[in-house]
This record gives structure tokens, sequence and C-alpha cells, in this order.
């Protein structure tokens, strides 16, 4: 069973670098996604797979019963999995912004927009802020 | 009570963090709030390494549930120099954000989201476990990604996309790495992985040392791995990039020099040896890659690049004097180099300008300016008796103790190399005749000159009081060969009994 | 989305799905639940909110903003955190206030309040992404 899952980490999360190798940064973001879900997956496969009960400890006792799952993975996955929904979604909102403010998501027109901004129709493009960066 | 210690450098910030959120809106709280905390951090984190010193490593059980199996918090010597140096930079930051930081950005939530910061990078210092120590990185990042995107400026999207996207890579890689060791031992409280380490195959061992490599290696910016520094660090304003200059590198280079001296020493010939490659290569590309820029903050931010291989090469050599003389470097380079990015943005306000073409003149018109900047340039530089002469002569000392001359000649060919930097800065933006037009600079206020004063001064004690400075690198690196008072601190020192690992 | 039926369902659906996390959290600390998973609950309810009605609907509907919010909630979790230095235990210890009414047993504890934090906190976080994406 191991076997199987570890292909399959292998082939999702090989499907994820090759999305992440894209120009697209849209793409690059799928395949972010796309690698989380192998790594989290290889994170529990990592905790053995075992059909155990749930790992709750019954009333009164203070060790859980024979033969329940590995709670632990479970812990590092649920953390893992929050602070990569976290992260992807201030990708996906810091790329809406980018797209509003250079009109591309294309890595190698990222640049060359820097001096020549083609603003995306409808959003504003006010320069509210003193830019220290600019040269 | 005594644990409340080594927590409360984590735990003061993200509270004070969590006060200022509830604040949004009111912008003179938030800053009241945030430069009261990082004031109180200093004498905080003091009090921690004065208590390391004399009681030996603290540990902190958080929730009282005992480790391997709780979270623990441990502070050794190294831990507590890195608690006090995050708490001087976040004081001096705080102070020079004061009058850095607009107040479109204030409503932006700078002060909380900086606050965060300070807690990630104090979490990523002081924790005992291998997956919390993933936590406190993302904790850090997440806030480093909002701070450097704060204000959404065309250039800082653009560097920020490049951070974001390099890092969240990162994240992945040693999130896979933890599996890994998961699954190789089952255990992730660092101690308690150090023990199981020993007897797992040594071959899967080093794949593991060197998946934790790239993931360290990427956030510490080693070569191959830095490209992503010198594309965004220069966009933020200057006191969020001076942080991230002097701190968020050096977390990576503690990451690798924790896991590097307790968990991977199985193999040391092999890993080590690729260690001292990275370190010489990281060196003289990032010190060359700063020859070729002509912005005041691009030459500096390939210098952090630059200065990291140096201490890489002092946890590559792996003596005594070596660590020691990373520790020594660490806190001396953190000091020099976030300081430089202070005196750069002063420079640009005084010149308008950050192009050494534009500049010019400044030495007439900002005499003090040009001390500050000389002092912590010779300083970065290695000249005595600051404190980069010291942090240098002991890192080349320990190469040649341990037979490593290329490594030692590399390191001095790549200080004179950063002096180049120095002196191009210097000349451009000093020495040379004042261009005729220029945009009238604004003056200094208080809060930019006193961090940058107090700063210099740091790097001017160092080096001139550098014994008791030495001593305590000295100790940190004697906890750092010794893996076994680290091991014995956290699984029996808060316990009392033997837990079987 | 001016669509008629999501408008009308989702009226129905906000208060019984807001119910529903406020069970979800309270349930948490034997049972499967917990302020995660209500906070998520609590929050889509609002982003279907936002869907139906647009964000500035979903945002009057809040008493405060969602970052106050996550302020008011971290600092919940900071509190749970802090208060076993009272009891002089380790940061973060679980404090546990038991208390009989006829028969009926409250259980009030510091892992409650964290988890109320979360909740909160959570709530915050995914608005201010959803309100992020949406408006401008």
């Amino acid at each position: 069973m191991e076997t199987a899952v570890a292909i399959t980490v292998g082939i999702v999360f090989g499907s994820g670098v090759y999305l992440v190798l894209q120009r697209n940064l849209m793409r690059f973001i799928f395949g972010l996604i796309l690698m989380s879900g192998a790594v989290n997956v290889s994170l529990f496969v990592a905790g053995r797979l075992t059909r155990g009960a749930p790992p709750l400890v019954p009333g009164g006792a203070s060790v859980p019963p024979e033969g329940v799952a590995n709670a632990l993975p479970q812990a590092l996955i649920l953390t893992a999995i929050v602070i990569g929904f976290g992260l992807v979604a201030f990708a996906l909102v810091l790329l809406l912004r980018t797209y509003e403010r250079l009109g591309t998501v294309m890595t190698d027109e990222l640049t060359e927009r820097l001096d020549d901004p083609k603003p995306v129709p409808g959003f504003g493009d006010d320069d509210a802020l003193r830019s220290d960066g600019a040269s | 009570m005594s644990s409340w210690w080594t927590v409360a450098p984590v735990a003061l910030p993200l509270a004070a963090a969590a006060l200022a959120f509830a604040l949004v809106g009111q912008r003179s709280a938030q800053r009241v709030i945030a430069t009261l905390t990082a004031l109180a951090l200093v004498p905080l984190s003091v009090a921690l390494l004065m208590r390391v010193s004399q009681l030996g490593i603290q540990t902190a059980q958080l929730g009282d549930w005992p480790a391997p199996f709780g979270i623990a918090f441990v502070a050794d010597h190294f831990s507590a120099i890195m608690v006090v140096i995050t708490a001087i930079m976040a004081a001096a930051t705080a102070i020079y954000a004061l009058s850095d930081i607009d107040p479109a950005r204030e409503s932006l939530q700078y002060h909380p989201l900086f606050l965060v910061l300070v807690a990630g990078v104090n979490g990523a210092f002081l924790t005992g476990d291998l997956f919390n120590l993933y936590v406190w990185f993302e904790v850090l990042l997440i806030s480093s990604f909002a701070l450097l995107t704060l204000g959404n400026l065309r250039n800082q999207l653009e560097g920020g996309l490049k951070y974001v996207a390099v890092n969240l890579v990162s994240s992945l890689l040693f999130l896979a790495s933890i599996g890994i060791v998961y699954g190789l031992t089952g255990t992730l409280n660092f101690a308690d992985l150090a023990v199981a380490l020993r007897d797992a195959p040594a071959g899967l061992v080093t794949v593991v040392a060197m998946l934790f490599l790239v993931a360290f290696g990427i956030k510490a910016a080693i070569f191959p791995l830095f490209f992503w520094l010198p594309a965004s660090y220069h966009t933020p304003p200057i006191a969020i990039s001076a942080f991230f200059a002097g701190m968020l590198t050096k977390v990576g280079v503690y990451a690798l020099i924790r896991v590097f001296t307790l968990l991977f020493t199985h193999d040391v010939a092999w890993t080590h040896g690729v260690l001292a490659w990275l370190a010489a290569l990281t060196m003289v590309i990032g010190v060359l890659g700063a020859a070729a820029q002509n912005e005041v903050h691009k030459i500096l931010s390939f210098h952090i690049v630059s200065q990291i291989g140096y201490i890489l090469m002092g946890l590559a050599i792996f003596t005594p004097l070596a660590l020691a003389a990373a520790v020594f470097y660490l806190a001396h380079n953190i000091f020099a180099k976030a300081n430089l990015f202070f005196i750069a943005g002063m420079m640009r306000r005084a010149g308008g300008s950050f192009d050494l073409g534009r500049l010019g003149g400044l030495y007439k018109t900002h005499l003090w300016l040009a001390l500050l900047f000389i002092v912590s340039a010779f300083g970065l530089a290695g000249f005595p008796p600051l404190s980069g002469f010291w942090a240098k002569a002991l890192v080349v000392l320990a190469s040649l103790d341990a037979g490593n001359a290329w490594l030692a000649a590399t390191a001095l060919g790549v200080g004179l190399l950063t002096l180049y930097s120095m002196t191009k800065i210097w000349q451009g933006a000093f020495w040379a005749p004042a261009p005729t037009e220029r945009a009238a600079g604004e003056s200094a206020s208080w809060p930019l000159v006193v961090p940058a004063v107090v700063l210099a001064g740091l790097t001017v004690v160092l080096g001139l009081a550098s014994e008791p400075f030495i001593a305590l690198a000295n100790a940190a690196a004697a906890e750092l060969m010794n893996p076994d008072l680290y091991i014995d601190a956290v699984l029996n020192g808060s316990l009392g009994t033997e837990v079987a690992p | 989305m001016t669509s008629l039926i999501l408008r009308t369902a989702t009226r129905l659906l906000l208060a019984v799905l807001l119910l529903f996390s406020v069970f979800l959290l309270l349930r948490g600390h034997d049972l499967p639940g917990g302020g995660f998973i209500g906070g998520l609950v609590a929050a889509s309810a609002l982003a279907l909110y936002a869907l139906a009605f647009g964000s500035s609907a979903a945002a009057a509907l809040l008493p405060v903003g969602p970052r106050p919010l996550m302020g008011v909630g971290l600092s919940a979790a900071a509190l749970a955190g802090l208060l076993a230095a009272l009891a002089g235990r380790p940061f973060l210890t679980g404090l546990w206030f038991v208390q009989d009414f006829g028969g009926y047993t409250l259980k009030l504890s510091t892992p409650l309040l964290f988890d109320v934090g979360v909740y909160l906190v959570v709530v915050g976080v995914v608005l201010t992404m959803v309100f992020g994406l949406e408006d401008d």
C-alpha cells in the first residue's frame, strides 16, 4: 500500500514541478497547490498506513486503546494544510494585484513592464505611496 | 515559572501583535505598542542570555507536555545570543520606522506585521522541534511577504512575486524533508531526533541532510540558491529592507548551523565538505555580483549573499574555533549590514537617489553621515579595530588551523573585493562632486539617526572590547560541538526521569 | 451576482451555517470539531453572503472589520496561553474550571478560550482574503 501511495505522490509532485516551471504564474500557483498536496500525503505515509480506530482516548482512561491510528501525522498535515492554504491565498492575491498593476502574469514580461506598465482597464493605477525602490 | 523566560521573547511580541491588530485604525497606538515591545525585548532577551550563561541550557515545555511528546522551547548559548541580536535589531528598526514608514503603510498594518515577524524569528531561534521550526518559518515568511509587498508598488510586486515563489518552494522542500525524517525515526523533537538518527542508515541520513541543505539554503541565500534575494530586498522601504537584510537570511543560517551540528554529524567529511565548497562559491559569486551593481541598496543586497558565505565557512570547518567564529561573524554581520541599509536610507534622503551616478558631494554636506558610513563599511570589510576584523580573523585562523588554506585565501580575497565595493559607494556618494541639479535633500530626523549611531557604536564595541563577546561565542560553540548537553537538557533536564527515545 | 435563487437561499443558509459553526466550535473539545473548522464554516457562510450580495453588504453584517476580528481572536488565544502564568504553570498549559448546575456540568477552560480565538482568527483571515480578492 505504501508503495502505491509513494508512486502517486511522485506523480503528483512531478506534475506540480512541471507546472511550477511554466512561465505563466497562474500555472505556477497551481503547481504549488499540487506539490503541497503531494507533500502532505507523503507526510501521512511517513506515519505508516494502518487501518486503525480513531485516535480518541475513551473517558476515564489516560492512554488510547490498542490499534488506534497514529495521530501525529494527522496533526502535522492539518497544520501544514492550514499554512499552505494561507500561503496560496496570499500568493493568489499578490498575483491579482500584480496583474492589476503590471497587466501580465508571464514571468518574462514582468520585468520589462516595470517601467512601462500596461494597467488593466478598469483598475486604478495611482502611486499614492512614496516609491522607495524606483531607480 | 522559570520556563517563562524562555518563552517570553516569542510570547511578548505575539501578544503585542494581537493587541495591535485589534487596534486597527489607531495608528499612533499601534506605533507605541510596537516600539515599546521592541524596546522591552532587549532587557528580556539579555536576561535570558544571562540565565543561560549562569544556569546552563534553559528549556520550556509548552502546555506542560514533557519532551519529546510536547513542543519544547530550548535556549542554549547560540539561541540566546541570536535572540538578543533580534531584540536589538527589532528595537533599532522600530525606532527607524517611526520616521521611515509612511502613514499609508502604517494603515496597512505595518506595526502588527512587524511584531509577528519578530515573534516568528524568535520562535525559529528558540524552538526545539523540527516541525515547530517549520511553523515559525511560515509565521515569519507570511509576515515578511506582507511587509515586502506592503503598498503594492509595481517594483515591490515584481520583486515580491519572486521572493514568494522561491520561498514557497523552499517551504515545500522543508516539509517534505520533515516527512522523510519522521518516516525514518518517528520523532521530530531535535534532541530525540539527534539520538534516533545515530542508529539510522547513514546513506539515507545523508540524503535527508542534503534535502535540508537545499531547503534552508534557499532561505539563507547561499550559492546557487540566492537569486531571489537581490531581486527583491531593495524594493520595500529601508526600515523593512534593513531588518530583512540583517535577520531573515540569518534565520536560514541558524537553521543550517543547528541541524548540521546537532542532527547531521554522521559523515562530516562529506556533508561539511559540500558546505565548504558552497561557502566559498557563495562568498565569491556574491561579491562579484555586488561589483557589477551601481545602486547603493543593490550593492548591499549582493553583499548579504557574500557575507553568508563566511558564516557558512565557519560551519563547514566544524571545529570549536570555527563555530565560535561563525557565531561572532553572525552578530557582527547583522549589525554592520543592517546599519549600512539604515545609512543608505539616509543617503537617499540626503541625496535624493540610491544611484551612485546621481549621488555625490555628501561628504561636504553630511559629514556625520560619512563618518557613520565609514565605521559600518570598514567594519563590514574587516578593518581593525572594528568588529569585522575579529570576525574575519577568527574565520581565517580557524580555516588555517584546520589545514584549509584555499578557504582562508578565498576569504581574504573576497574581503578585498568587499572593500572595493565599499570604496565604490564612498567614492560615488561622498567624494564625487555633487551633481549640478539635485532635489533638495530632506534633513534626517532623530529616529533615523539614533539607530544608526547605536549600531555603529556596537560595531566599534564588538571590535575594541571583543573579549567578552568572543567568550560568549566560544561558549556557544562549545555547546554546539557537544550535542549531548543539548539532548540531556531537553530530555532529562525538566523531567527528572529518563524518557525512552 | 444577481440570482434570485442564490439570494433567497443565502438568506436562509446564513443563519443556519453560523449556528452550525458555533455548534462545531463548542463541540470541539471532546468530539470532532473545534475552532478552526467552526471558523471556516462561519467564514464560508459570510463568503457566500458576499457572493450573493457583494462584499460591502457582507462587511456590513459584521460589527467590526475582519482585521480587528483577527486581532481580537489572536488576543484571546494569547490570553489563553498567558493565563497559565497565574497558576504558575508553563505557557499554554490548559486550566479547567468545572461547575455543576443541578445536573448540568459547565466546563470552562483556557483551551476553549484558545479555540474561540482560533475561530475568530480564521473568520478574520478568510474574510480579509475574500474581500481582498473581490473588491476593486
